[in-house]
């Protein structure tokens, strides 16, 4: 099971090194990772995305506690979070396909970023899933290159994981 | 505000830390703080090898409750204490450990004697820090202090290079410290210590596992109090051995791998399980993770602990003597005529108890098991016995007496060489004490340079070498699982230990029968000077006499 799990930690050199040092010398698949900082400069966030059972995600949250420079940890419920991943894909696109493509696009609110006489270039910020859906979409064109980041997340609401609450 | 070097400020950290004896092996990367050394009050051990530093600082700590300092260079100084870190680790040992670094501005460029050693040791610190602004020395080391001091105990990195060392600060060393990310919880839960109470008033077949953390966090005393007043039967992991006395007739004997019958028979029988400070190993765990329908009360400091290994049905997190003081303060309540009283439950462990009678061992050899019930009889009461690895552990650990004296060994690690160098710790943290360091011929030989330390520093280590010529714990699995092909465990070529401790200066016998031994053990514990007895085991005994 997908866990989606934020973390607070202080902004120091080799925080990152720790949180993932303790993934890897425990076991714990990181299927994405993505580092940033918050409103507060002290204060970075790292967002996992961690594959395992209710135990792993027990231990993976307990442990990370132990982190000394772990703040707060907080696994949002996937009903009660937006989430989003940011891709450039870059893929063959002659003068004839461009309108096609285009037009994919922006059924997937992508963006054009970039566009040259035999490539196209496209962003887009979406979930996991529907990020995977339109990479399908566009295969048949042939992708060049794929850019993406890792998941951020936050809860829907008023609620906020922050070092304030 | 006092202007000084950072290397002073090292030294005044450790002084308003109370620290007495630091454990190290100097090298040019921490020349500036060694120097600074020379200056104070702090008495400096010189060891033989790092490693051995770490261990005699574990040795310390588990003896004080408190943080204990060692201290080495830079590169191949650092990276050999990793094993005695990750030994202080696994076994919650309080420790700070300084290590020099090369200078800052020469970090990362493969300079001569540069290790990463605060990434190296990563996993096996509770915390690290290297230190890049001189102004933020005393706030670091405060931090260490506290962070290796409370909570679940654990070894503290502080890597210091060497110009970092020698640059000028304003000092002060601050009274208070807050990490707003690191709060360890002391009391227990209410709701959860009424629950636990209640399992233990109703259960038929309580039973408490004391572990390691019950000396960490001084909780012995009251699990004594507890136990006795809710007539509830106490084994004991290898960490814990001695947290009840071996004596008392609530005692059941060592729990794992190698422990006793009447241990493994309480947890086979047993209907509610009370673990204080105890993180079962899979050594131990086995037996109670296959039980159905069991209770399980798990206090522990370490969240993380409670529900890793065993399905708990009770969990409190806190320091165990706050935690067993609200349990008696729930306990003081009850009417004493509505205190549980489990004689059934008794006589049944009672008649599993088993001692398997000595064995008598062919001419010129002492059996280990008799030797150390004899060597019970001399040891005054509040003596500490560090037993190394290997089979002379079990020999120990299954037959030492304890009342009010401590075993310490490392459970955890298994690091093998921890005895000596650690009873050099705890013979220089409680220099009235009686303090015995019992290996085996291979373990050592591990540890064997350390008799320098001994003489040099005038530390009174009576060290018993159970020599019988094999790594005999891996000869005795290679004997059981892989078909008697002994290969690799024989340990010919080996010195004779009493001239090596002649070599030394060290008082030393040799004893290779009951007469002997006796005579032996009346020697090493009326010197009050290091002595060294080399006994002489039969080749192919067992772990479980």
């Amino acid at each position: 099971m997908k866990h989606t799990i934020s973390v607070l930690v202080e902004n120091h050199a080799g925080v990152l090194a720790r949180v993932a040092g303790l993934f890897a010398r425990r076991g714990f698949n990181i299927d994405s990772l993505a580092v940033g900082v918050t409103d507060d400069v002290n204060v970075s966030r790292i967002t996992i995305v961690a594959d395992g059972s209710d135990y792993t995600l027990e231990q993976i949250e307990k442990q990370l506690n132990k982190l000394i420079d772990v703040i707060k940890v907080k696994t949002l419920a996937p009903e009660n979070m937006v989430s989003r991943e940011l891709i450039l894909i870059k893929v063959s696109c002659t003068a004839k396909q461009r309108s096609e493509i285009i037009s994919i696009c922006d059924l997937a609110h992508g963006k054009i970023s970039d566009i040259s006489a035999n490539s196209i270039t496209i962003e887009i910020s979406d979930s996991a899933q529907n990020l995977n859906n339109f990479e399908e979409l566009l295969r048949p064109y042939g992708i060049k290159e794929i850019v993406r980041t890792g998941t951020i997340a936050i809860q829907k609401g008023e609620q906020a994981v922050s070092v304030r609450n | 505000m006092e202007r000084m070097t950072v290397a002073k400020a090292m030294t005044k950290c450790l002084e308003a830390e109370g620290i007495k004896d630091i454990f190290g092996y100097p090298g040019a990367a921490i020349c500036p703080f060694y120097d600074e050394l020379y200056k104070s009050d702090i008495n400096h051990i010189l060891v033989r090898h790092e490693v051995n530093g770490g261990h005699a600082a574990s040795g310390y700590a588990r003896v004080t409750g408190k943080p204990a300092v060692c201290v080495a260079t830079s590169g191949p100084g650092a990276l050999n204490l990793i094993t005695a870190i990750a030994t202080a680790y696994m076994d919650s040992v309080p420790m700070v450990i300084i290590t020099g670094q090369v200078n800052s501005d020469q970090i990362g460029r493969d300079v001569f004697q540069e290790a990463d050693i605060t990434g190296s040791a990563e996993p096996f610190v509770k915390h690290s820090y290297l230190l890049k602004r001189p102004e933020d020395t005393a706030e670091v080391f405060k931090r260490a202090f506290y962070i290796a001091g409370t909570g679940r105990r654990g070894p503290v990195l502080i890597d210091v290079p060497c110009d970092i060392q020698k640059a000028e600060i304003d000092f002060e060393y601050p009274e208070t410290v807050d990490i707003r990310s690191y709060r360890p919880s002391s009391k227990g839960n209410g709701y959860q210590i009424k629950r636990a109470v209640t399992a233990m008033m109703n259960a038929e077949k309580p039973l408490i596992i004391a572990g390691g953390g019950l000396f960490t966090g001084n909780g012995a005393e009251l699990m004594r109090t507890l136990a006795e007043k809710l007539d509830i039967p106490v084994i004991s992991t290898l960490m814990g051995l001695g947290a009840m006395p071996t004596d008392s007739p609530l005692y059941y004997g060592m729990l794992g791998m190698h422990g006793c019958v009447s241990a493994k028979c309480a947890v086979n029988n047993c209907d509610t399980l009370i673990l204080l400070g105890a993180r079962l190993s899979d050594r131990t765990s086995a037996p109670i993770a296959r039980k159905e329908n069991l209770t399980v009360v798990h206090i522990d400091i370490d969240p993380a602990e409670i529900g890793k290994t065993v399905e708990t049905s009770v969990p409190i997190v806190g320091d165990i003597s706050v935690v067993l003081g609200q349990l008696l303060e729930q306990v003081e309540t009850i009417e004493s005529e509505k205190l549980p009283h489990h004689d059934a439950w008794k006589k049944q462990l009672d008649e599993s108890r088993y001692d398997a009678p000595i064995k008598p061992v062919e001419k010129g050899f002492v059996n280990p098991k008799w030797f150390i019930r004899e060597l019970n009889k001399y040891l005054p009461t509040r003596s500490i016995v560090v037993a190394d690895v290997g089979e002379n552990q079990f020999w120990t650990a299954s037959n030492i007496e304890l009342k009010n004296g401590r075993l310490l060994t490392s459970g955890g690690m298994g690091t093998m060489g921890y005895s000596l160098p650690a009873a050099m710790g705890a013979k220089q943290a409680e220099p009235n004490a009686e303090v015995i360091a019992v290996c085996g011929d291979g373990s050592f030989q591990m540890e064997m340079p350390e008799l320098a330390t001994c003489v040099q520093h005038n530390i009174a280590v009576k060290v018993i070498v159970m020599r019988n010529k094999y790594l005999g714990m891996v000869r005795e699995y290679q004997t059981n699982h892989y078909g008697n092909r002994l290969y690799a465990v024989s340990l010919d070529g080996s010195p004779s230990y009493t001239k090596i401790a002649d070599a030394y200066g060290i008082e030393n016998m040799l004893v290779d029968s009951e007469e002997s031994a006796i005579e032996g053990i009346k020697r090493l514990t009326a010197s009050d000077k290091p002595f060294l007895l080399e006994v002489a085991v039969p080749e192919l005994l067992e772990t479980i006499l």
